[in-house]
Parts: structure tokens; sequence; C-alpha cells
């Protein structure tokens, strides 16, 4: 299915990644949005309420960030494409939804452009410190899809993509975008709508009576309905069984919950997304996403200037995190230098994925500003001696 | 009886409307919600609204199981929140009619901010809430509707706060339909029911409703029937009511009746409006 050309601003544009990210999320589909204001994040929300009506779409400003996030489950589950935006202290609010989002398996996109914390912490400066609590801040076991854009091009692309992945696994997917990518300007193409590839809602062919709302397809993945089709169906937060009713004993809990971890985990690969740099022969790898990598890029050119065979590797999708990349590169490389905004939390997966084969290094500071790059640079030359 | 026929199976109007392979549910013994639902099964057939098109959504509770026990899509979500996911839902499938069914502490504590927004915009859901002053499904705990008074596991020497008057609250907030009922008043609830299902826009309906398990019992106010008795004997109506006064005491009387029934435009009607006004020709309908 392609993107709808009444709704995609196809062009040359210069635009800001809150922006850029609102545009993308139109060409992917987005018809409902709800949100609540809260910087950086809210350019977002007021272009999209400024096009929604332009394009079919719907905007509601709601009283809070917990009825933002399960307001967009609820018209998804009236036949919507939805989203909405937040960041860090919102994002935390919207933790009740990302779970029932996972466990009813309802295709939606949470915006968080990351800022300084935690708690309310710094309101107009970056940080990257939401990456644990993107996969997992929710209570209970779940696994979900996290992109990372690090520029107002990718905040578009990825936008398509994060609405892509959401309809395909049926999970909410996170976009963490941060301060510096939202509020930077630059160039943003934006294609032809035939050539945006839009994964279409996996509603099912079944009649009403041999569906059953949670039996998984062949990929481990149910098919959906939606309300006022005639499906009489029933869906739940509790743990439930295939038709959709609770059903609380640790059987169903079993094969419920390990479905939901399963069909995200078992993609292995599929679902890696990596920008390299200069990996061929690199001894050193910097793995670095978002905001950081651009800097973290500046400290390769300087490390190769001073003759250091130093590599990039920027994963996309943050979650599931690049595994099997990391663990080929820990064979072959002496060292990973880890950068990113926050006191360690990729760098867990870095190490645990290098698995004692090969050295592991943070640099991390608190948030508010991006890194020096020579703090980047001090870190490889000490890792080279 | 039918039942004694062989090969008979038994039958009520109301079965068609439940997901009888869910059956039993999960309500003691003299609850009131089971009889709010017959209510509401019966309002359904009355109305005569398609079904297909009918929606409930319910948070949590003992009142939020209604969701799954209704034969129609239904939505069983999180504490508090089924009015912002029924506002979506409602907003995504206008052709539905959206109700949302729950308890006095998940639409008024938990889900109170929801509860008044909704109402302020005007958003056209119908929301009907059993109140039994309690938290029954967490063990009796107290309530933002719990009396003066009142004992609870919470409140082990009476209840220190006031309790919301909850149709005055519904009505400053801007509902367009309140009205306010015992569990005893079953043909009163249905006749609102109609009522709040053709209505556009924020329609309350209070049912005060027994718990006998974990209210009634621990406040030694003996079991459903004698809320029953009580209900009779202690609810005066007075249709039109100012709603100001329809404050509750602990087994003081209880006026019940029609309160509200105005006339609004509708969340989509507003906002459709104002579109259109601002951007003419370049306004695309949802």
């Amino acid at each position: 299915m392609k993107a709808d050309p009444k709704t995609v601003l196809t062009g040359v544009h210069f635009l800001d990644g809150d922006h850029a990210c609102c545009e993308g999320a139109i060409a992917a589909g987005a018809n409902f949005a709800a949100g609540y204001p809260i910087t950086p994040s809210t350019e977002i929300v007021e272009r999209y309420a400024s096009r929604a009506p332009k394009v079919g779409g719907i905007f509601l400003q709601m009283e809070d960030e917990l009825a933002s996030s399960i307001a967009i489950l609820g018209a998804v589950w009236g036949g919507a494409k939805a989203f909405t935006v937040t960041s860090g202290p919102g994002f935390s609010l919207m933790m009740e939804h990302i779970g029932m989002a996972a466990m009813t398996e309802t295709p939606c996109v949470f915006v968080d452009v990351q800022r300084g914390g935690p708690s309310t912490g710094l309101p107009t400066l970056p940080g990257q410190a939401d990456v644990m609590q993107a996969r997992w801040g929710s209570h209970g076991d779940y696994e979900i899809i996290a992109l990372c854009p690090n520029s107002p091009q990718e905040c578009f692309d990825l936008m398509i993509d994060a609405f892509n992945l959401a309809e395909q696994y049926r999970v909410p997917v996170m976009f963490l975008m941060d301060e510096c990518v939202g509020h930077m300007t630059e160039k943003v193409v934006i294609p032809a709508a035939e050539a945006i590839e839009i994964y279409p809602r996996r509603y099912t062919t079944l009649p009403p009576a041999e569906y059953l709302p949670y039996r998984p397809g062949a990929d481990g993945i149910p098919e959906m309905v939606k309300a006022g089709d005639g499906y009489r169906f029933h869906i739940t937060s509790l743990t439930h069984d295939e038709k959709g009713y609770p059903a609380m004993n640790w059987q169903e809990q079993e094969k419920l919950v390990r479905r939901l971890v399963e069909k995200i985990r078992l993609q292995g690969e599929r679902l890696e997304r990596n920008e390299e740099h200069w990996l061929d022969d690199a001894e050193i790898v910097i793995v670095a996403y978002g905001i950081s990598s651009r800097v973290a890029l500046r400290a390769l050119q300087m490390a190769r200037e001073q003759g250091l065979k130093v590599g990039l590797l920027r994963p996309l999708v943050l979650w599931p995190f690049p595994e099997k990349t990391v663990r080929e590169l820990a064979r072959r490389v002496k060292a990973f230098v880890v950068v990113e905004m926050n006191y360690g939390q990729i760098v867990y997966e870095v190490e645990r994925c290098a698995a004692g084969k090969t050295r592991t290094v943070l640099v991390g500071h608190g948030g508010g500003t991006v890194h020096d790059p020579h703090d980047i640079l001090q870190a490889i030359c000490e890792v080279a001696q | 009886m039918s039942t004694s026929l062989p090969g008979a199976q038994p039958t009520n109007p109301v079965f068609p409307f439940l997901r009888t392979d869910r059956m039993p549910h999960i309500w003691c013994p003299e609850c009131g919600i089971g009889t709010t639902v017959n209510c509401f099964a019966r309002a359904l057939v009355e109305s005569k609204l398609p079904l297909d098109k009918v929606a409930v959504v319910s948070g949590i509770g003992c009142t939020g199981r209604v969701a799954g026990y209704v034969k129609l899509d239904s939505f069983h979500t999180t504490h508090g929140r089924a009015i912002p996911f029924a506002t979506g839902l409602k907003l995504a499938n206008p052709d539905l009619t959206v109700v949302v069914y729950s308890g006095d502490g998940d639409l008024i504590a938990i889900g109170g901010n929801h509860f008044i927004h909704a109402a302020r915009r005007n958003a056209d859901l119908k929301v009907i809430c059993v109140n039994n002053f309690i938290y029954g499904m967490t063990g009796g705990q107290v309530a933002p509707t719990t009396p003066v008074g009142a004992l609870a596991t919470t409140s082990p020497y009476g209840c220190y706060e006031h309790p919301f008057n909850l149709p005055y609250l519904a009505e400053s907030s801007g509902a367009v339909y309140v009205a306010r009922w015992t569990a005893f008043h079953v043909r009163h609830i249905t006749r609102s029911m109609v009522k709040a299902f053709n209505k556009k826009g924020f329609a309350f309906i209070e049912i005060i409703s027994p718990c006998p398990t974990l209210y009634l019992r621990r406040n030694r106010l003996g079991g459903g029937l004698e809320a029953m008795r009580f209900y009779k004997q202690k609810s005066v109506i007075k249709n039109g009511a100012n709603t100001k006064d329809l404050e509750l005491s602990f087994q003081g009387e209880i006026i019940v009746g029609e309160f509200v029934n105005t006339e609004r435009p509708t969340l989509s009607q507003v906002m459709e409006a104002q579109l259109q006004q601002a951007l003419g020709a370049r306004y695309v309908r949802p």
C-alpha cells in the first residue's frame, strides 16, 4: 500500500526535527493524535493541530498525558492510525498505556523528545536518559520497538517506519528523539507519495463466528478488528486468552507473555538497522545514537587524522538492541566506546553483547548539552594505548 | 415454568446481550451491579439501537467488569481511564454509541480529572456510574463517595472526608443529561438509559447500588434486601431538583430523579463548526 498523495507534502523543505516528525506521521497515514503540551516536543502537536484538519485528521489536546496516551488507543480500536507526543515527565505518565498497548497489541506510536532528567529536569535542553525507560518503563514483561533518528530528515523517514513496524508487529513503537534533533533545522526531502510504502493494518478476513481476537497467526501475531463492524469482540488489559477474555491463571499468563516477548525478541537481526562508518579496519568502535552520533562522528574524524583505526556504529533501531552486529564486532575489535547523554544505559547492552571478549568504555554525562568531541577523542586515545 | 419442559433451555430476555460463556460472573450475591446490567440490556432493547454500533468501555473495579460480560464491542481498560479511551474511540468512529460503564472509585477518584474534562468538552459519551460508596474489588476501602462517618477498611473509625455530590459535579462540569437512581428503581434506570442513549453529548447516570460484602456488612446495614428496603423508604423522587441539593449523608435521604436534560453542541459538532468556519474549503472532514 502507498501513502495518500493528498496528505504528503512532497518537496524539499527546511524543517526542524519536530515538524519533520509530524510530517512523517501524516505521510504514514496517522489520522488521530492526542497530546499534552510539554517542551521540547510541543511543536510536533502544534503542527499536527494545524495540519490535521486539512488532511482528514483529528487532534485533541487532552487534560494530561494519561488521557492522551489512552485516547490514542481508543482511536486505534475505532479504526484510526494514532500517535502521541511527549517529553520525559510526560513519558513517565504514559507508561501506563505503553503497557496497555503492549498487552492489548494495539499498534500506535509514542514520540518522546528527550530532555535532561530525572523528574522535570531540564525542559529545554537535551538528554538521552529515557532509553531504558522506553524499553521497560511500564511494569511487567513485554517488548517494544524503539527508533532513534539523528536528523530532521530521519525524523520524517523513521516516523513512517515507526508506524509500519507498529502495524506489522502490533506493538507500541517508541520514537526516541532528543531536544537537539527536535529543534535542529535542516533540509528535509519529502518524497512522492507513491515512493512511500505503508504497511496496512492486519484486519481479519474471517467472519465474526470464526474470529478470535488473540489467536496468533503463523508469525505469532493475531489479526485485528475495529469497533462497529459486528464482531462484538472484547479487549482487556488483563491477562487474556485467545477469545480476549480475562484468564487468571499461570498457564494463560505464560502463553500470552511469552508470545508478547517472543514476537519481537525472536526477530533477531531482521529488525536491526545500523549506520556504519569506517568499520572495515576499525580496532575501536564508537557506539552512539541520536544527536550523540553526530558529535561522535566528529571525534571519529579527529581520531582518524591521528592515524587511529576508529569506526562508528549507530543503531537506528535501539530496541530490540542490534545484538548480532555488536557480537560480531566484539570478536574482532579491541574496544567499544559508547557515547550517550546519560550515565550508562546502552553501554550495558554493548557490554552484555561484548560478553567479555572486548573492552567497553562509557563516555557519558548528565545531559543538558551535547558531548565535546574532544572528550570522546580523549577516551579513544586512552583505550588505544 | 417453561424450564420444566423436556429439552427446554432457561431463557431470559437479557441473555442475547450477555457473554453467557463467561458466566458465572464475579459479582457477589445481592450486589446491585447485575441489576443495573439487566436495566442496561432492557434499555438497549427499548432504544432499538443497532447493537453492532454500540461499544462499552469500562475501567477497573467491580463495575469495571461490566464490559467483559456484555455481548457488544467492549473494552476493559486501565484504572480511571475509560473516559479518555472512549473519547478517542468515539472521535475515530463517530457512528458508534459509546457507553462508559464503571464505578465511583474508577470514574470519580482516579478518573475524576477525565470525567470533568469530558463533560466540559461535551464528549458524546453515555456515562453510567454505579456508586456503591466503596472500593469493592480491592476489599472495601474508603472512596470519594463514602459518606462521612461510614466505615471502610481505610477509614476504620468512620470516614472523615466530604464525599462528592456526583450529579452536581457532572452538571457543573457541563453534562447535558444528569440523573440519579438507586438499584431499586429499575424501570427508572432503564428509562434514563434510553434517554441517555438518544441524547447527543455527555450524559451521566449515577446508580446507587448495594455492596453487601464490603459496605453493608461492615457498616452493619444488613444485606442486599435491607438495602433495597432502605432505598425504597429513603428515596425521594425530585425530577428537576437543583443538583446543589443532592448531597448524600450516611443512611440519610436519597434524592433521585432526572435533574438535567438540556442541549449543548457536542465536542465533534463544535470541532467541525469551528474548523469549517476557519478553514472553509480547505477543511477535510475526518
